[in-house]
């Protein structure tokens, strides 16, 4: 079934069981992103050393396709430099937008390939993104706040 | 819909009273008598929004004693981009955009205005959707408003018995008939309606998810979004039951 292609089971997984969620007591940025037009929300945060995220913790409403994607970047992003991280999400915001003619490099996205499918489904990408989406504004204002360093 | 402090919220220092004739989330339909009474006895004005009814049943403006009725062209098998504005005052209202077609005479010094509606449609006028919205008015004229609304109570009666036997399923709005239309809000257990509709939509089966564009509502009722189902002309018992059988394939799939 061409749902099959977007409800993975690892997506579903996450959404039953999320990875790293339930905010940190302290944090180098604090993000709240929603998506207006279906409600989902995530709240975000994360710390930094050196140039290396150290943690990325949050909470969140929302379909299985956003939970799940938070979860798993936050899972993939941290201990990585921020110029990795970017590399990372730069090759996701790829991949959702390749509507369904890429299947995503697993030795770069791990887990995340398992989002391939939804770029097939237009309504749904903006779900896929919007965790990425809060960790990279997070990542921005760590680093213009120099907490980063 | 609680009328108990209609008093309170409609005072002498209310000047417009905007208010829907049916919920586009709820299904309900409002209680309108009491609230025209109430606005008009304090002098305000009553503008209504029928987007959800005057497609769906007979509308009688004079004895809705409304003073302004609005509805959109794509809810009642029309065009998009374009709808209707009735109202009784509108010869007493100033124009607020000017430009072609809307002017009886002007000088340099002096502009007067066409009757109405026509000075309230300045510029190149929304002509294929007015036609498109038009054809669409007189379809449904020609089958009848009231068979369109007792088809539609008698399917809404049907969908509602039907979904009140999926496990976990709430219907947020009335369940009974008389007080509500053919568009009916639910949500069931712990699946996200975006997931739902995702599901149903894979079977066949166009339903609404979200906040219905009324988010605060929706906190209000303490859910982070609803599945919908709008019920029309064109549906049957049988598109019930294809909704009914999807949302139990939903609960195995995201089981």
């Amino acid at each position: 079934m061409e749902l099959d292609s977007l409800y993975q089971e690892v997506i579903l997984d996450h959404y039953k069981h999320p990875m790293n969620k339930g905010l940190s007591a302290t944090y180098g940025a604090q993000v709240h992103h929603v998506n207006p037009s279906c409600g989902d929300e995530v709240t975000l945060n994360v710390s930094a050393e050196k140039g290396i995220i150290t943690s990325i913790t949050w909470d969140g409403v929302g379909c299985s396709i956003s939970q799940a994607s938070v979860s798993i970047a936050s899972d993939l992003l941290v201990n990585k430099s921020f110029a990795e991280a970017e590399a990372i999400l730069n090759e996701f915001t790829e991949l959702m937008h390749s509507k369904g003619t890429q299947q995503g490099n697993p030795e770069v996205l791990d887990d995340a390939v398992a989002f391939a499918g939804v770029s097939k489904f237009p309504a749904r990408i903006k779900c896929a993104l919007l965790g990425w989406m809060a960790i990279k504004d997070a990542a921005v204002r760590i680093n213009t706040t120099t907490k980063g360093e | 819909m609680d009328l108990s402090n209609i008093n309170s919220v409609i005072t002498e220092n209310t000047k417009v009273v905007a208010l829907t004739h049916q919920s586009n989330v709820l299904g309900t339909i409002n209680p309108l008598k009491a609230i025209v009474a109430r606005a008009h006895e304090v002098g305000a004005v009553v503008v209504l929004d029928a987007c959800q009814s005057a497609p769906h049943m007979p509308i009688d403006v004079k004895e809705l004693d409304v003073d302004f009725l609005v509805f959109s062209g794509h809810k009642a098998l029309g065009p998009t981009g374009v709808g209707v504005l009735w109202s009784s005052v509108l010869d007493d209202l100033p124009p607020f955009l000017y430009g072609g077609s809307m002017i009886e005479t002007v000088t340099m010094t002096t502009a007067t205005w066409a009757p109405a509606p026509r000075k309230f449609e300045a510029g190149v006028p929304n002509m294929a959707q007015a036609v498109g919205l038009g054809a669409a008015l007189d379809y449904l004229t020609n089958i009848g408003m009231i068979n369109v609304h007792d088809h539609e109570v008698s399917l809404t009666q049907y969908l509602i018995e039907k979904l009140q036997q999926v496990p976990e399923l709430k219907i947020v709005g009335p369940t009974n008939i008389d007080a509500r239309g053919g568009t009916v809000s639910f949500t069931v257990g712990e699946i996200h309606p975006h997931d739902l509709g995702q599901y149903v939509d894979s079977q066949g089966v166009a339903v609404r998810t979200g906040h219905h564009c009324a988010w605060p509502l929706t906190r209000k009722l303490g859910v982070p979004a609803t599945t919908r189902a709008s019920l029309y002309l064109y549906n049957d018992e049988s598109d019930c039951d294809a909704l009914f059988d999807a949302i139990l394939g939903a609960q195995k799939y995201f089981a």
